[in-house]
């Protein structure tokens, strides 16, 4: 177990360093600089600005201390923020993602195995064909038309709700509903598979001819091993939601992380794209790995039950 | 090009029972008309259905069937332009992650041992850096040279669709690390049968059991994720049109129409059918895409036919 979790660990790090260097050289290799959309700068003040952000000299030896760096925690100035830090930044930004993220998080899992499970169940029924239907569809509209309407609806006509904007929990339930809604469906599909499958197999048959209630069989039998295929997809998910989503964010107009990662790219701000990287691959690989350690957790029960 | 499950020859039988089932056959009369409206479509509509007018913002009827947006265009006109465009992108962007991610995962898998474990590792490292910021650091990366490409070429007067090609090849580009897996996967299992070694046996070379024995046998599952693709990559342009990247003005897709739509929603007026029509299109399609890859799915797995 503990080498297991050492030798992820080493793996992150290796996975990281990768990741870095890749959208290190990719930013330089790509066209434009980030001081371009400026009015022409005189030579002297650009060298300047350049030794100020620490961007000129070689490419090896700019990135040998951007590693150096990074290592000790040191995201460096934002290039667009201006004299803001990449640290400050995601600082600000990230807790709020963070919170709607894992609002949506919650949302998208509980309600994706709960119909996922209840399509499963009623096979072949109406009650499956119509979540079934509704699934693709919420997999099908974008979010950014899933966003106005809830807003037209159920702030502008309702006026139940906020239009958008962040200061208190009832204005997080649209923007959490818009974004939880594609994920939600999305597991809803692999959990109806999952489940259907596990259903058809020998031990629901052995617990049915034990006689056990149907309830029982589901949620104490069924559920269990069903769920491998959605827990394997918790990971990625986690890391997708907690780090922002430029869409939903700039709909409701949430102050989080996820515009970020438009920008960055765009304003050839290399090293906050260089923080958000950063933090993306470190939250996947390290929900990865707690995803690893719950399937080995559900693991040695199904065992027990083969 | 939808009729691409017809080349599932090996597999006799698969195409009639496709037929043979509504929901599938639905799926493909849908498909085809769709495909059929965005070719010949736009040539059908008379000319001043195509230009800008002072007719802004007005409603169905008659003369505009799906009324006109803000700068009194036919949306009838649009959405069959948009189709078009949408469908061009997600089938060719689905191709180019068929092509790409069918190669890789074929060599990963045939090859195993340390190949193997390199390439997928690569893939991994790329599963790993927010798919956003790969499309856009590709958009970033491609949009000069693609353009000083087609000037080089005489294509000037193109230039509106260099943003496509752009967009098809960035799509493309991202989605077949998904394709690569599942296809590795599937050589895994196909390499340890009895034939594959008996060729090896026979001295038959690498290519020829690689193109001749494992591909056809990998087609049926490839098809079904190929159907899969097709609507994942029109969804993916609609979110980069949200953003103002995807295609340019005034070229349309679906998801530059339904961005439009979704920025005008209000309720003291609503133009709905600025949003209704394109979203209906939109959906029709990714529904009748996603039907279909279902049924062929549970056409070809023998173990998801009851």
């Amino acid at each position: 177990m503990v080498t297991f979790i050492l030798r992820r660990i080493i793996s992150l790090l290796f996975v990281l360093f990768c990741v870095i260097t890749i959208t290190f050289f990719l930013m330089k290799l790509a066209p434009g600089g980030p001081f371009d959309r400026e009015r022409k700068i005189p030579p002297q003040i650009m060298k300047e600005l350049l030794a100020k952000y620490r961007l000129d000299g070689p490419w090896t030896q700019q990135y040998r201390d951007y590693l150096w760096d990074v290592v000790h925690g040191n995201l460096r100035l934002s290039l667009r923020y201006r004299n803001r830090s990449v640290n400050e930044l995601l600082a600000q930004t990230l807790p709020v993602s963070g919170t709607l993220g894992g609002i949506a998080f919650l949302i998208a899992t509980a309600g994706g195995i709960w119909v996922g499970a209840f399509a499963a169940v009623r096979h072949h029924r109406p009650a499956d064909t119509l979540s079934m239907l509704g699934a693709l569809l919420a997999i099908s509209i974008p979010t950014f038309v899933v966003g106005p309407l809830l807003i037209l609806v159920f702030a502008l006509r309702l006026r139940w709700l906020p239009v958008g904007g962040w200061s208190g929990i009832s204005y997080l339930i649209l923007p959490a509903i818009t974004l939880a809604a594609p994920y939600l469906a999305y597991i809803a599909r692999l959990m109806r598979t999952s489940m259907l499958e596990v259903l058809g197999s020998d031990f629901i048959r052995t617990a049915r001819a034990k006689g056990l209630s149907q309830p029982r069989i589901v949620y104490k039998h069924a559920l269990k091993v069903a769920i491998l295929p959605v827990v394997s997809f918790l990971g990625p998910l986690a890391a997708n939601l907690l780090t922002g989503s430029v869409v939903v964010e700039s709909i409701f107009n949430i102050p989080g992380a996820g515009a970020f990662f438009v920008n960055s790219v765009l304003n050839n701000d290399e090293f906050l794209l260089g923080g958000v990287v950063i933090v993306y691959c470190s939250l996947l690989v390290v929900m990865n790995l707690i995803v690893d350690l719950v399937y080995m957790g559900l693991d040695r029960r199904i065992r027990l039950y083969d | 090009m939808i009729s691409a499950p017809a080349t599932i020859t090996e597999t006799p039988g698969i195409w009639e029972r496709l037929w043979q089932r509504s929901v599938p056959r639905i799926a493909l009369v849908i498909l085809a008309v769709v495909t059929l409206a965005a070719i010949i479509g736009p040539e059908l509509m008379p000319a001043r259905a195509r230009e800008v007018s002072a007719d802004q913002y007005s409603p169905p009827a008659l003369a505009h069937p799906f009324g006109t947006d803000l700068e009194g265009r036919d949306l009838l006109y649009r959405v069959l332009e948009g189709a078009r465009i949408s469908l061009l992108v997600g089938i060719s962007g689905a191709f180019i992650s068929f092509f790409v991610g069918t190669a890789y995962g074929l060599v990963a898998g045939y090859a195993g041992g340390r190949l193997d474990g390199g390439m997928m590792r690569a893939v991994e490292i790329l599963y790993s850096i927010p798919r956003l910021i790969i499309i856009l650091v590709f958009i970033n990366a491609f949009d000069k040279y693609v353009k000083t490409w087609m000037a080089n070429e005489g294509l000037g007067s193109m230039a509106g669709d260099s943003r496509v090609i752009i967009l098809i090849l960035c799509l493309g580009l991202i989605e077949w690390l998904t394709m690569a897996r599942i296809v590795r996967g599937q050589v895994l299992t196909l390499k340890a049968q009895q034939y594959v070694a008996a060729a090896q046996a026979l001295g038959q070379s690498h290519f020829k059991i690689l193109t001749r024995h494992l591909l056809p046998n990998l087609l049926g599952i490839v098809v079904v994720y190929l159907t899969l693709t097709v609507p994942a990559v029109i969804l993916d342009e609609s979110f980069l049109s949200f953003l103002g990247l995807g295609v340019q003005a005034p070229q349309a897709s679906w998801g530059t129409l339904l961005a439009d739509g979704a920025s005008v929603i209000n309720p003291i007026k609503s133009n709905w059918w600025l949003l209704v029509f394109p979203g209906v299109a939109m959906c029709t399609t990714l529904l009748a895409l996603n039907f279909l890859g279902d049924a062929i799915r549970e056409a070809i797995d023998p173990k998801a036919r009851r």
